[in-house]
């Protein structure tokens, strides 16, 4: 793509026939990969396909079962992180490793010097800010790491693999927590370090996202080598056929039915966020039956919060909140779940779910007050039970021993078990937060079908998202919000992507 | 209920080891004072277990124990850390006293039930002062219940020294000798009382209340997850009083047991820490009820064993340093074998969501 210099000599980096197994089943089996310095090279897959696995490897995080790790030239095996560090080698995990407490300069030099007696921070924050300057990843060196976004907390991590000196950046789903913006930046720094010599490895499973920043992509299916391909001599269609092994599926397309009578309707709605800032300046919102209503923004203005008034997890501070034309604005969470307001969260394994408890135990955690779940006196065990496993079937739930809990599924299950809960409770209204943000392409897909099937019952949906293409799919209409105002809102079919990008920045064209 | 079984049978085989090894370590410091460390630990064992007699104020030791374990656990279930039961006790003996004074009917038909009820409700109020704040406003209940304790306790001591004060005690601060009726009904031809029963009861009551009931449901999520039940439209506050109440009134009950079985009167003294002590019991059972039981009849017995052991010139105290040469040797059991949980999965199962792509997928 883009220009970056790719030297053809010895590759910083040569993993040969990597096998990895875990307890029985091999993430890695015999994966060939090639880092050249100066170039960024994509490791695509699905969830589970061994990407991680196999940079763990490098990272000396896992001891590969067999096959050999060459870093320029030298096979040494890497037996620990450290070693993997001394050796140029960073990674950047997808769980960020950071003391919270810490500031920014701290958690970049921890571990690394020894400790002479006193910590110099004048010239460790000097370094970080010329190397923050130089990618372009701006940080405040003296701000300890709980005061910042996740995506600070990215370039802190980026930064402290840089200052360790690594040659070798690898990053694991970097985009998974940025907004589009922060995307782009990073994607501009990384293409800097690149240009540097440094080889990068960015671990994906988005193909717009591996076609805008690789120069060679290789691919994974189920731990084993399908390709390796040079980004320009390849198309997103045939990437995708290489990870899945088929075509992308279509989602059902929107139809022109009309929508019915108005089920939600916010009307100047006020509220404060955690820290007491205004998070909703005024919104005005109708979601009626039998559509799908977007809502785009960046993340963080105002989405959640306008999520979490409806649901009743948050005060108002003005407005109300109308709920088939009755103000719910004061009702309890229980009484809204009872009147028919289902709520799949977008942290779902924190807000979601329950994860120690078992798959039967969350798949009826809204109807457990209700028969056939409760008896008179009791929770019926058997009804409960037949419950459960009827809905694991009809919503596919797949391998699942429902005593099991809930952490043992994968994100894609975890998503089934929550819209199984909230669309067995039959609402009227159902709001889905960023519902396909980190599934692979077939649970995205499978919770994108299941949420146009609950339109297309007649249920009124609210779809957050930050996946633009998403929502444009999904949606009967959009409606952005920026810092806590709706800025527009207009049929999906003539949604223009450049004008629906202006508003989500904040300018109305 | 197959990997719940599985789960618990390993956490139970961690906590025999951990007593054997307890145990073993425990016979090392006998051996470093000069003490044979088999006949430091028979004769414990011995005099703990090893005859009716032995059994029997064994399992009277370990009513008080039970009940106050039970009151930290169940709390525990919920993430709260209930350090109050030695001040719901004193609470109980204070509600269980004043039953036996304003009522001293010799009927114990009559005044058993009234001193059982009245401990109840003593307990289960005092437990409710930090509930309520707890619930409303998300104040520490650590610290309010442990402050509560010494109130408690100082109540117990202005009473007897106070209002409370038998004329006939001599001057002593202790209140009247209770009547007949105050004392429980015999179990049996010895020493046992129906009292042994309460733990019992108690435990068959929380069992059912917890796995089986819709509040129990709602119990066990919120204790799993306080964000996911809250959006599932539970309410945390009313479970949070409600689950201090029911510690709160099991404790009182211990209280109870104790001035009308081991005094015959309320006095001051009269737990030597056994709300604390259930703290232990409780985080060594993991909040589990029966686990709960099991674990408060083994530290009852080392009490008991403990005096025992003095005949051969160790401290009394040794039993406080073999409880926590246990409480180690579990801690250390539940990280080793939490660690390889994690590590190796068993095939054919994905691991936690957040972890899956650390992890092979499997069609």
């Amino acid at each position: 793509m883009d220009g970056a210099p790719v030297s053809a000599e010895q590759p910083l980096v040569a993993l040969r026939g990597i096998v990895k197994e875990f307890s029985g089943v091999r993430a890695n089996d015999g994966v060939d990969f090639e880092l050249r310095a100066g170039e960024v090279h994509a490791l695509l897959g699905e969830n589970g396909a061994g990407k991680t696995t196999l940079m763990n490897v490098l990272a000396g995080l896992a001891r590969p079962d067999a096959g050999t790790v060459e870093i320029r030239g030298d096979d040494t095996a890497v037996r620990s992180p450290r070693a993997a560090i001394d050796r140029g080698i960073g990674m950047v995990h997808q769980h960020f490793r950071l003391v919270d407490r810490f500031t920014v300069a701290e958690n970049v030099t921890l571990g690394w010097h020894a400790p002479k007696a006193l910590l110099r921070r004048r010239p460790l924050e000097r370094e970080i800010a010329r190397l923050s300057e130089l990618y372009r990843m701006p940080v405040q060196a003296g701000r300890p790491v709980w005061q910042l976004s996740v995506g600070e907390q990215q370039r802190v991590e980026i930064l402290k693999n840089l200052y360790r000196g690594a040659q070798v950046l690898i990053l694991d789903e970097p985009t998974a927590v940025l907004t589009p913006q922060e995307s782009l930046a990073l994607v501009d720094s990384l293409r800097r370090m690149a240009a540097e010599g440094r080889g990068i490895v960015f671990i994906s499973h988005k193909l717009d996202e591996v076609m805008a920043v690789a120069d060679r992509i290789t691919v994974l299916r189920r731990g084993r080598n399908v390709a390796t391909v040079a980004t320009s001599d390849t198309t997103q269609g045939e990437l995708a056929r290489m990870m899945i092994g088929h075509d992308l599926p279509q989602a059902a397309a929107p139809d022109d039915r009309q929508a019915g009578a108005g089920v939600l309707r916010l009307d100047a709605v006020e509220a404060d966020d955690d820290r007491g800032l205004p998070a909703l300046r005024g919104v005005d919102l109708e979601v009626r039956a039998g559509e799908i209503v977007g809502l785009a923004g960046v993340a963080g203005n105002g989405q959640l919060a306008l999520a979490e008034v409806v649901v009743g997890l948050r005060p108002l501070s003005g407005g109300r909140v109308l709920f088939e034309d009755r103000d719910v604005s004061g009702w309890s969470i229980a009484r809204r779940i009872g009147a028919g307001i289902g709520y799949c969260p977008e942290d779902r394994l924190r807000h979601g779910v329950a994860p120690t408890l078992s798959i039967a135990e969350n798949l009826i955690a809204k109807s457990y007050r209700r028969r056939p779940v409760s008896g008179r006196l009791l929770l019926d065990r058997r009804g409960a039970r037949r419950a459960a496993a009827e809905l694991a079937e009809r919503f596919d739930i797949r391998g699942a021993d429902l005593d099991a809990p809930v952490a043992s599924l994968s994100g894609g299950n975890v998503q089934k078990v929550l819209l199984a809960r909230e669309i067995s409770a039959d609402p009227r209204l159902l709001i889905a937060a960023q519902s396909t943000r980190g599934l692979d392409v077939h649970a995205a897909e499978a919770t994108r079908r299941l949420l146009l099937e609950q339109r297309n019952a007649g249920r009124a949906v609210l779809l957050i998202s930050e996946d633009l293409d998403e929502l444009v799919r999904m949606s009967d209409r959009i409606a952005v919000i920026y810092e806590g105002r709706i800025m527009g809102t207009f049929p999906a079919h003539e949604a223009d992507e450049e004008e629906i990008g202006l508003l989500m920045a904040g300018r109305r064209p | 209920m197959t990997s719940g079984v599985r789960r618990s049978l390993r956490a139970t085989a961690v906590q025999i080891t951990a007593v054997v090894v307890g145990l073993a370590l425990g016979g090392l410091s006998l051996a470093a004072i000069g003490v044979s460390p088999y006949d430091g630990i028979s004769s414990l064992l011995e005099a703990a277990f090893g005859s009716e007699l032995a059994l029997t104020q064994t399992a009277l030791k370990a009513v008080p124990l039970a009940l106050t374990g039970l009151a930290v656990a169940v709390c525990m279930r919920m993430r709260l850390w209930n350090i109050g039961a030695e001040g719901q006790f004193h609470a109980g003996a204070i509600g269980a006293t004043w039953a036996a004074l304003a009522f001293p009917t010799g009927s114990t038909l009559v005044l058993v039930p009234l001193m059982v009820v009245a401990a109840m409700a003593a307990g289960a109020a005092w437990a409710l002062i930090a509930a309520v704040p707890r619930a409303l406003w998300g104040v520490n209940e650590i610290i309010t219940t442990l402050l509560l304790n010494y109130v408690a306790i100082l109540g117990v001591a202005y009473l007897v020294t106070g209002p409370w004060r038998s004329a006939a005690g001599l001057n002593f601060p202790v209140t009247d000798v209770f009547g007949p009726g105050a004392r429980l009904p015999a179990l049996g031809g010895g020493l046992l009382h129906v009292g042994v029963l309460f733990p019992l009861v108690a435990a068959a009551v929380l069992l059912v209340l917890l796995q089986r009931s819709r509040w129990g449901f709602t119990v066990r999520m919120i204790g799993a997850s306080p964000q996911a039940a809250r959006v599932a439209g539970m309410s945390t506050a009313r479970s949070v009083v409600g689950i201090m109440l029911i510690a709160g009134a099991l404790a009182g009950v211990a209280g109870m047991v104790e001035v009308s079985m081991s005094f015959g009167r309320l006095r001051q003294g009269i737990s030597p820490g056994y709300g604390y002590m259930a703290i232990l019991i409780a985080a060594l059972a993991g909040a589990r009820i029966l686990g709960t039981l099991a674990i408060s009849f083994l530290f009852a017995g080392f009490v008991v064993g403990g005096f025992a052991l003095q005949a051969l010139g160790v401290p009394q105290s040794f039993v406080l340093l073999l409880q926590g040469l246990i409480l180690f040797s579990a801690l250390a059991g539940t990280a080793l074998t939490r660690r390889p949980r994690m590590l190796g999965r068993p095939p054919g199962r994905r691991g936690p969501a957040h972890v899956a792509k650390e992890e092979p997928s499997t069609p």
